[in-house]
């Protein structure tokens, strides 16, 4: 359409957004914080005790294993499970106002990965107890897996909100794909124990590589080019598909809304 | 003063009916033939062909009965849709206060809900910082204003969002019906300040119901029905045509 703003003020809407989303989140409840690092900690618990305690896992240090898969996983998980509703929960500025509504999905994954952010220093400390400690290839490890799982979470996002606006039950599926999902890609157990034959599958799976190489990061300080790679390409491609989907059906947001 | 800013030429919008689609992925796999023939053919016309143009600086009032299609075109107006055919042209910048109060968010105070919706409607956030003290002046909102926005009412959430696209300084205004909320005393506040905009030459459109209102702000009316423009003229004459219409 016409007007289209200035790429300050695409800034602007960004930050303004952005320091909504926090708001709206730690306004209601002084825990905010904990609340945050507390969904992922307590999934892990509940892994812990199931494959741990009962089902005897050889691993050592399997609750490092754990987290360290699980909070970036938590990133993408909540930003895609929330997706359905971010254009529809502004239905009203969305019928009434003409600015880019990509922001909006752009915000809330953005608003995901620094909650993502806060909860390293609780890995952090989990390393240290168990007496292991960060890299210095942390220093440019961190910067560029946040990059791409940003743009793959924000690919699959565009996607999702923009489809859940002419079919509404894709939140229903949203939520199932994202469970079968979450088990397809190693992150409460390693990719080396998947069995031989199966193994190259792995690859057909857009969060695997990039979940792989957090753990390899965070774990032992060391990126997998192959899987970094993968990554890349499926970080390309997914962003790409979610922008081309936004642009086919952004025009019609207003009268479907 | 004459040249156009609004202009419409022979726009017509339908809108698909999306029962088949919004009804979801499981009807629409399992309708499939019929959920795609009735994409195609399910066509509801609200505007057929229509053509006018709005010059700078005038105030012009949109009458018609509910369902008319003069809230699609403000839509149209506003970009926030397309035309199925046709074109629309708005040159400005438009300031939007269609279904007063929307664009909030209800857990956020007064105060960042004025920045969120002036940044949303195109002011840049150091403007919104210039302006914040005159538009928490303007609002009258008292100590309301640091509390959340799900404790107000509906004539408070008008007055806000009225304050905020007042201070705008946009060239194009688009009105919905606002007038209808808010105390007396406000509702004079915001006639006041509609009717300052119209003196420094902002352009107006108006929709209203109100046919008192439309004849106190407009200089010309255009009356919707069936779809098309049915009269256009001085606001006087329309509305008076209109009313012995109805």
């Amino acid at each position: 359409m016409k007007n289209q703003p200035k790429s300050s003020h695409y800034l602007d809407l960004i930050i303004v957004l952005f320091l909504k989303e926090m708001k709206v989140r730690y306004k209601s409840t002084s825990l905010g914080y904990l609340w945050s690092i507390l969904h992922p900690l307590s999934f892990a618990f509940v892994f812990f005790i199931a494959f741990k305690v009962v089902m005897r896992i050889q691993m050592e240090h399997y609750t490092l294993f754990l987290i360290t898969g699980l909070f970036p996983w938590q990133w993408f998980a909540n930003s895609v499970s929330t997706a359905p509703m971010t254009f529809l929960g502004n239905a009203s500025i969305i019928k009434k106002v003409n600015f880019p509504r990509n922001i909006l999905p752009f915000a809330a994954v953005l608003q995901d990965m620094a909650h993502f952010l806060f909860s390293l220093p609780v890995i952090v400390v989990f390393m240290l107890f168990y007496g292991k400690s960060p890299g210095l290839s942390w220093l440019y490890g961190i910067p560029l897996l946040l990059a791409i799982q940003f743009l793959i979470t924000y690919g699959m996002a565009l996607i999702v909100s923009s489809v859940n606006l002419f079919f509404r039950d894709l939140e229903r599926l949203t939520g199932i794909a994202l469970t079968l999902l979450f088990y397809f890609t190693p992150v409460v157990y390693a990719e080396s124990m998947v069995p031989e034959k199966y193994r190259s599958l792995i690859y057909l799976n857009p969060l695997a590589s990039l979940m792989i190489n957090w753990r390899n990061l965070l774990l032992n300080g060391a990126l997998d080019p192959r899987h970094l790679t993968v990554s890349i390409v499926y970080g390309l491609v997914i962003f790409g598909l979610g922008s081309a989907v936004y642009k086919k059906l952004s025009w019609k947001f207003g009268e479907v809304i | 003063m004459n040249t156009p800013v609004i202009t419409f030429r022979n726009v017509t919008k339908n809108y698909t009916l999306y029962h088949g689609l919004t009804g979801g992925f499981k009807n629409f796999l399992f309708r499939l033939p019929k959920a795609i023939k009735q994409i195609r053919d399910s066509k509801y016309c609200v505007l057929k062909e229509i053509s006018f143009e709005v010059n700078s600086g005038e105030t012009v009032g949109i009458i018609g009965r509910n369902g008319a299609g003069k809230s699609t075109l403000l839509g149209l107006m506003a970009g926030v849709l397309s035309p199925s055919s046709g074109t629309v042209e708005v040159k400005g910048k438009v300031a939007p206060l269609l279904e007063l109060g929307g664009g909030f968010h209800p857990d956020l105070t007064g105060i960042d809900n004025i920045i969120l919706n002036g940044v949303l409607l195109g002011l840049s956030r150091k403007e919104v910082a210039h302006k914040i003290s005159a538009i928490i002046k303007f609002a009258d909102l008292g100590g309301y204003i640091t509390q959340p926005i799900r404790t107000y009412s509906s004539g408070m959430l008008a007055r806000l969002g009225f304050s905020v696209a007042a201070h705008l300084e946009p060239e194009i205004i688009l009105l919905d019906e606002v007038l209808a909320v808010g105390d007396a005393d406000f509702q004079k506040k915001c006639m006041n300040k509609i009717l300052e905009f119209k003196q420094s030459g902002v352009t107006i459109v108006f929709i209203s119901h109100s046919m008192d209102s439309v004849r106190e702000i407009c200089d010309r009316a255009i009356w919707i029905e069936d779809h098309r423009v049915k009269m256009t003229g001085d606001a006087v004459t329309v509305t008076k045509a209109y009313q012995s219409c109805n």
